[in-house]
């Protein structure tokens, strides 16, 4: 039996092969552009849709799409301490949620989820329409699947959330798990600098080149006070992710100088050798 | 039973005999200093023992200390405190102290235990130790008090006692060979006239007995009963450090006698050559003089770990300036835009003073409250410090504790410092000065017992104008052979120019090989049975040939001289199995002759009171015949005369005066007819003296019966004589009958060296380490030491500093430091005047002369002098001025000392010096229980120097070096985030992250450097001495060096940090869009810090082991496997780092990338850095490591550019073998160079060569 599913599996394969259906990776050797649009949108302080006029090169989809904070420091030792990892997980808990000061408690109740960072939550939302139709944005799949999974609970829900005198910023649908409120679990992935992008979600369409997009936003979001900036951002991703030159350049610039270097180095002993 | 005490007795007649003729030139002690006598019952002479009456010292005003000696640092209960103490004087222990009390107030940005333990933990190690060192200290202690001694208790009653509960007053008897347990006062002995003999090696490293006689009104006081009676009262000076002198009186029955310090007795000393002695406790315990000489043992550092104490002032200025940096920035973030930040929900300035108090109460973080920013500021500076407090290396004490004490472990392993003949091997008793091993620049030597074995050998000797016993120095051995292997392709050259040199030169060095060569020969053909004593091979002499000489008469007059002229006797109680016999004498060089002249057949065999009977090898019958001669008078030996002659009448009425003394003073004494020899004898003496041996003249004179009885009622006059005069007279009735002497030959015999000692010295020396000598030993010893040691050579120019006579007998201190003054004055000018010139200068200074010179005003002239010379040996130096010397030279040239020393009279001088050696192999253990190391052989040095010094050296300045980079590295990091989070004190890393960095992740490499890193093998080490010289000029722990490596770790530290920040910001960090939050961003940085590091010394190493390997790239590997498994760990534990390398950063391919690209980026600095001093800058252990490699491939060890640069690796000496062996080639070549030009003239002024030029075609 056990010979004949062996001799069954080696036909199976030299099929594969004589059919020349060999599972195979196709190394494209062509550079995989990485496209990249970034609009700030909060100049004018009335939230109107605002336009991007013209998509400059063929964008594939995954598009992901990013709101950038800028002069926004998520990373504030008081802010970044301000949570409760036990909360979030468990839920309904008295205890352990002093460190989330100052937004720990409200009118003796505690909050859901408490701490600075969740109370802050961006609330910004965009929508993107393309010749008169609505681009499907998918908001899933946004945040770490650990984080959903083993950090916010699955039956853990708002509650008392935003019922102060300070209303920070976005409100969250109490009948949600935190589980699946995504943009809350991305937000509380602080960031660690002050300029950080966070993922909004996804178009699953491709972009043409001299698509024109429209986006209307509702923005909710201040940064008005401190000085902040907002962008909104649509990128393509490569294995090495977003569109940054720094890597590349760097990279190029250490070998050509270190060839450079060695190049030097074996002509001066060359010439010169010591002794 | 019966024979023992009759020969007890025997003994005991003759040896006080013996003595009584040589009272004449024992100083009178007890009238030589009247004045000392008017001292007592004054301040600092208030002493009163009421001696067998102990019990009286019980209570006040005459209550002394127990004899109990402790020598402990700490007791119980002092212990905690003082150590504690000890240990808090670490500035980074301090810090880190602070740092743990500001946690407890929640004041620091880490949890209590990450800051608690590692401090509890490091200072619990290090007084573990101190608390390990000090319990042997105490065991040692109660080892020496827990010894007994026989004590009087009542009635002629003697009890064994412990040391530790004599009391003063206390009657005690003391047997052969034992310690005397205080300081007693001698009361009587086994010999009749109540002399003793007293070994004080241990207290002063002199090695010749010392005579110790009792008063004569106590000598009555010999037996174990007659204390049952005694009562006795001594007044004497107060308990002081001073060795030599003593000041009181005795009042015994109802008569006061003066006590001088003949009559003391000092703790440490030893009683030989006598069966017991009695004496009564006059100092007990801490209030003896070796206890009061002694000093406590300091605890040392190390000088590149004081100079670490600097790099951690500069790293802890680092730390301040970045924390004030952070708390200013704070502060302006904090009072112009953090309460604009609505997401931190800070109270603004004007709403705080809105509101009610209350609120502001409420109101509870302390790091951010606008309403006092200055408060606030002032708690983030301290958070500041407490966060990049891993600038500052706290493991560092930890890592260096472990790597000395591994390297400790491995130096005490080493095989190659083990001896055979002892079973002992090298300890180093404290680890913390293993890497000061390597940048000793002056080694002080005591003598005895650490250069040499306190042994004498007969060596060699010149009988009638002929030498024996081998004539060819070692020293000439040796150039010649260099010679013949160094001059042949000069030989070559010459050849070929000039055809008439062609005929002797080749003539002339087979000459002198072909003699060596016949010497050695003869040195090694008969190698019979070894004699202790006794290294004299050649067989003209041996086995009775001596027969077949020629001067038949001399010689033999040489032998009786040697059997007859002594103060020795034979042991009898050896058991007879051989009819050779040993003996005992004053000196071992007395010893040494009886031996010998046992060897040649003249056994001295009995001893009576005026008889002395030899045992004679008779050439007429060829059979031993034994003879009897009358000792007729006995003229002792003292260091003023130098010379000591018997006059004895053989069996034929015939009387002789026999001589031995200094060939100085026999020389001059010589009659007309007794200078027959005296040219060939002067010669061998200059050249056994070379060779470092001590030689002795023999020399006799027959004496008429009538001359000799005229002249000894001149004699017994004389002696009769009391009162001052009575020595010169004396020594002038001496005189009269010590002339008109023939001279017969003389005598070498070697202090013996220990083994190896001369190769030691020469590589020492070839290391540039310049080596002193100190003795307690006379100056004719220590001189001939130095030559044996070739520390002084024949053409040095010596200088030799003592008191002149005047100055010393006018005892006036302005006019003796005129004196010496002077004699510094004018040896330094010489020394200037002469520096270009080859040869180079010996300073040779007695204890007298230096307890002037090292006074306050002339130290400085002293030390410049003693500094310009090649070698120096100071000579009768008592232990205190051997510190005394030592703590001056470490002072004045600041240069690393080390001492080395066997006794108890070293220990001063072992603890004053930087590192202290003490020599294990002899009895005493108190050298070795103040020295930081224990050799069992002073010619281990060299390999622990030169080969683990150099290598623990390099070891510890890498490792530290090391240790400063990477935590600067890492700690730079925090700050730099700190730009970006507003100095809030946010931290980029896992407070995980950050424990594991110095204890699991960085830690094991760095030890392993610190353990096992060697830049050259031991073999070439000891082939290229002159590496040694890194440790001294310190190269490997310069400033400079310091701060590149702190500078390497700022552009490591801003490569790691700005690469990463650029690199994963803002945009995605993976193909589905993440992008990097502060966790993966902290994670990857600090994987990237992990990998430059550990690669960093990786560049370093330059010795790669297994070991090695795995633990830098274990150490990288573990870095993925914990946070792996943290991450793994529920999010309760890991937090943030949940899944953060499976998930976040593990399957970015951009995280490897950057991985790769900073370590490349952060180490290209440094590379580019050791590629160019390699290649244009190389230090002395890179070519070494490069010819190491080449000459492993193609293993041509021999090649001549190895032997070049071996060569030359050598640091021109002026001390030392090899250096003696250059100047007596250069002699040779001058020589060579004389005798061509001699036999040119002789060739060109012969008529044929004239007739060649000449010839009718020119």
């Amino acid at each position: 039996m056990h010979y004949a599913s062996i001799v069954m599996l080696i036909v199976e394969a030299f099929s594969l092969f004589t059919q020349q259906s060999l599972p195979a990776c196709k190394p494209v050797l062509t550079p995989e552009w990485v496209v990249e649009i970034v609009e700030r949108y909060d100049i004018g302080c009335v939230p109107e849709p605002f336009r991007i006029d013209k998509v400059p090169k063929y964008m594939k989809a995954p598009i992901y799409i990013y709101y950038q904070l800028e002069n926004y420091y998520q990373n504030h030792r008081r802010y970044v301490k301000s949570r409760s990892d036990k909360q979030l997980l468990h839920g309904q808990n008295e205890h352990g949620i002093s460190s989330c000061q100052p937004v720990e408690v409200n009118n003796d109740r505690p909050i859901i989820p408490c701490g600075l960072i969740a109370w802050s939550l961006f609330n910004d939302t965009f929508t993107f329409i393309r010749n008169r139709a609505e681009l499907k944005v998918n908001r899933k799949n946004i945040a770490w699947k650990s984080d959903r999974e083993h950090k916010f609970g699955k039956n853990v829900y708002p509650f008392n959330f935003q019922n102060g005198t300070l209303i920070g910023g976005g409100k969250l649908n109490p009948t949600i798990p935190l589980s699946d409120q995504e943009d809350l679990i991305v937000w509380m992935r602080t960031s660690a600098l002050p300029s950080f992008r966070k993922l909004y979600g996804r178009i699953e369409k491709d972009l043409d080149v001299d698509d024109v997009v429209v986006v209307h936003l509702m923005n909710n979001y201040n940064t008005y006070s401190f000085g902040g900036k907002k962008k909104l951002v649509l990128s393509t991703t490569s294995w090495l992710g977003g569109k940054n030159d720094f890597l590349g350049l760097a990279y190029v610039f250490i070998g050509s100088s270190s060839v450079t270097i060695a190049v030097v180095f074996t002509l001066l002993h060359l010439l010169s050798p010591r002794h | 039973m019966a024979a023992a005490s009759s020969r007890k007795r025997k003994g005991k007649i003759r040896w006080s005999k013996l003595y009584s003729f040589a009272a004449c030139f024992r100083p009178l002690t007890s009238e030589e200093r009247p004045a000392a006598r008017e001292l007592i019952g004054q301040p600092g002479f208030s002493r009163v023992v009421f001696c067998n009456e102990p019990h009286l010292h019980k209570r006040k005003p005459y209550k002394y200390p127990y004899n109990y000696i402790s020598t402990t640092k700490y007791n119980v209960l002092t212990f905690l405190p003082r150590a504690l103490f000890e240990q808090f004087r670490r500035v980074a222990n301090f810090y880190f102290l602070l740092a743990a009390i500001f946690s407890l107030f929640s004041l620091a940005p880490f949890s209590r235990a990450s800051l608690i333990a590692p401090l509890v933990f490091v200072v619990g190690i290090s007084m573990l130790k101190e608390a390990v060192e000090d319990w042997h200290r105490f065991l040692q202690d109660l080892d020496v008090n827990n010894r007994t001694v026989k004590t009087h208790i009542s009635n002629g009653v003697f009890v064994d006692k412990l040391w530790k509960e004599l009391r003063v007053g206390d009657v005690v008897k003391v047997n052969k060979g034992e310690y005397f347990p205080s300081d007693l006062l001698l009361l009587s002995s086994s010999y009749e006239d109540g002399v003793c003999y007293v070994e004080t090696m241990n207290l002063d490293g002199e090695t010749n007995l010392k005579i110790k006689r009792c008063l004569e009104a106590s000598l009555c006081l010999n037996e174990d009963e007659e204390f049952s009676k005694f009562k006795a009262t001594v007044h004497c000076e107060d308990p002081n450090p001073n060795l030599y002198t003593f000041v009181g009186n005795i009042e015994f029955e109802k008569e006061s006698y003066p006590l001088s310090p003949s009559q003391l007795l000092l703790r440490d000393s030893k009683l030989r050559n006598t069966d017991y002695i009695y004496g009564v406790v006059i100092f007990s315990g801490h209030d003896t003089k070796a206890v009061r000489n002694s000093t406590r043992s300091p605890s040392k550092r190390s000088r590149i770990e004081r100079k670490m104490d600097h790099i951690i002032y500069i790293l802890f200025s680092m730390l301040v300036l970045v924390s004030l940096v952070s708390s200013f920035g704070s502060l302006l973030y904090l009072r112009q835009d953090m309460v604009d930040w609505w997401y931190l929900q800070l109270p603004d300035d004007n709403k705080v003073n809105d509101l009610d108090d209350s609120n502001s109460e409420k109101y509870d973080d302390r790091f951010f409250n606008p309403s006092k920013p200055v408060q606030s500021a002032g708690l983030q500076f301290i958070r500041a410090l407490i966060l990049y407090g891993y600038l500052i290396p706290i493991s560092l004490y930890v890592s260096i504790e472990v790597v000395k004490v591994l390297q400790t472990m491995l130096i005490n392993k080493d095989i190659e410092l083990y001896d055979d003949v002892t079973c002992k091997s090298v300890q180093a008793r404290t680890s913390n000065l293993n890497e000061e091993l390597g940048q000793v620049e002056m080694i002080l030597s005591d003598k005895t017992g650490t250069l040499t074995c306190n042994q004498m050998e007969f060596r060699k000797c010149s009988i009638a104008g002929l030498s024996y016993g081998g004539d060819i120095t070692e020293v000439d051995l040796a150039a010649s052979m260099r010679m013949n292997t160094d001059f042949e392709p000069f030989e070559f050259s010459i050849d070929e120019t000039d055809g008439a040199t062609r005929s002797f030169e080749p003539f002339e060095f087979s000459v002198s090989s072909f003699s060596a060569q016949n010497g050695n020969a003869r040195l090694t053909k008969t190698e019979g049975p070894v004699i202790k004593g006794f290294n004299f091979r050649d067989d003209r002499l041996t086995n009775k040939n001596w027969i077949h000489g020629s001067n038949l008469f001399d010689i033999t007059m040489f032998f009786r001289v040697m059997a007859l002229c002594h103060t020795g006797i034979p042991l009898e109680d050896d058991n007879h199995k051989t009819d050779k016999l040993s003996y005992e004498a004053e000196s071992p060089e007395e010893v040494s002759f009886l031996i010998a002249s046992q060897e040649f057949g003249f056994q001295f065999c009995r001893r009576t009171q005026s008889l002395m009977v030899l045992k004679e090898f008779d050439p007429s019958s060829m059979k031993e015949v034994e003879r009897e001669y009358k000792l007729l008078n006995l003229l002792e030996f003292s260091s003023s005369r130098k010379r000591m002659s018997v006059i004895v009448s053989n069996e034929d009425g015939q009387i002789f005066l026999l001589c031995k003394g200094a060939d100085s003073i026999i020389f001059d004494r010589l009659a007309d007819n007794g200078k027959a020899y005296e040219q060939a004898t002067t010669m061998h003496l200059s050249s056994y003296a070379e060779d470092g041996l001590r030689t002795l003249a023999f020399a006799f004179r027959t004496i008429e019966a009538a001359e000799y009885e005229s002249w000894n009622t001149i004699f017994t006059q004389a002696k009769a004589t009391i009162g001052p005069e009575r020595e010169e007279l004396l020594e002038q009735a001496s005189e009269m009958i010590e002339k008109d002497l023939i001279l017969l030959g003389v005598v070498a015999v070697e202090d013996k060296l220990q083994k190896g000692v001369p190769e030691c010295i020469d590589k020492l020396a070839q290391a540039g380490l310049k080596i002193w000598l100190l003795t307690g030993d006379k100056r004719e010893t220590a001189i001939n030491i130095g030559f044996a040691c070739s520390l002084l050579r024949q053409d040095m120019k010596q200088f030799h500093l003592s008191l002149s006579r005047d100055a010393e007998s006018n005892n006036q201190v302005k006019d003796m430091k005129e004196d010496i003054l002077q004699q510094i004055e004018s040896s330094y000018k010489m020394v200037c005047e002469e520096r270009n010139k080859e040869a180079p200068f010996g300073l040779v200074i007695d204890g007298k002369a230096l307890e002037i010179a090292l006074r306050g005003d002339v130290k400085d002239e002293f030390l410049q002098l003693a500094v310009n010379c090649a070698s120096v040996i100071c000579c009768r130096v008592s232990p205190k001025q051997k510190a005394l010397i030592t703590r001056l030279v470490k002072q004045y040239t600041g240069k690393t000392t080390l001492a080395i020393g066997d006794g108890a009279n070293d220990v001063g001088m072992i603890q004053e010096a930087d590192i202290g050696v003490g020599i294990s192999g002899m009895e005493g253990m108190q050298a070795v229980m103040a020295g930081d190391l224990s050799l069992p052989q002073f010619r281990f040095l060299e390999r622990l120097l030169i080969v683990h010094g150099h290598w623990c050296y390099q070891r510890i300045s890498k490792m530290v070096l090391y240790f400063v980079y990477k935590n600067v590295a890492f700690g730079l990091t925090l700050f730099y985030y700190e730009l970006y989070t507003s100095f809030s004190g946010e931290v980029l890393y896992d407070d995980w992250y950050m424990t594991m960095f110095n204890v699991m992740l960085t830690s094991l490499p760095v030890i392993a450097l610190g353990v096992l890193e060697q830049d050259v093998s031991s073999d070439i080490c000891l082939q290229f001495p002159a590496l040694y010289q890194q440790g001294p000029r310190n190269v490997h722990f310069s400033w400079s060096r310091i701060i590149g490596w702190i500078l390497n770790g700022v552009v490591s530290s801003l490569v790691i940090f700005l690469a990463n920040i650029y690199i994963l910001s803002p945009t995605a960090m993976r193909e589905n869009g993440f992008v990097a939050d502060i966790d993966s961003l902290g994670a990857i940085t600090y994987t990237c810090i992990i990998w430059t590091v550990n690669c960093q010394i990786a560049l370093i190493t330059s010795h790669f082991t297994w070991i090695q390997h795995l633990s830098i790239w274990g150490s990288i590997l573990l870095w993925y496997i914990f946070l792996l498994v943290y991450g793994a760990l529920p999010p309760n534990f890991s937090g943030n780092a949940f899944q953060v390398l499976v998930e976040g950063i593990g399957s970015a391919p951009l995280y490897w990338m950057i991985t790769v690209l900073v370590v490349v980026v952060s180490l290209l600095p440094y590379f580019i850095h050791i590629v160019i001093q390699r290649s244009y800058f190389p230090m002395d252990d890179h070519i070494i490591q490069e010819m190491e490699q080449c000459y492993k491939k193609y293993d041509v060890r021999d090649n001549e550019m190895w032997v070049r640069e071996q060569r030359n690796s050598q640091r021109s000496t002026r001390i030392g073998f090899s250096a003696r062996v250059d100047a007596k080639i250069l002699s040779f070549n001058q020589q060579l160079q004389q005798k061509k030009l001699s036999i040119y003239r002789s060739v060109t002024n012969s008529p044929i060569y004239r007739s060649i030029t000449t010839s009718p075609f020119s």
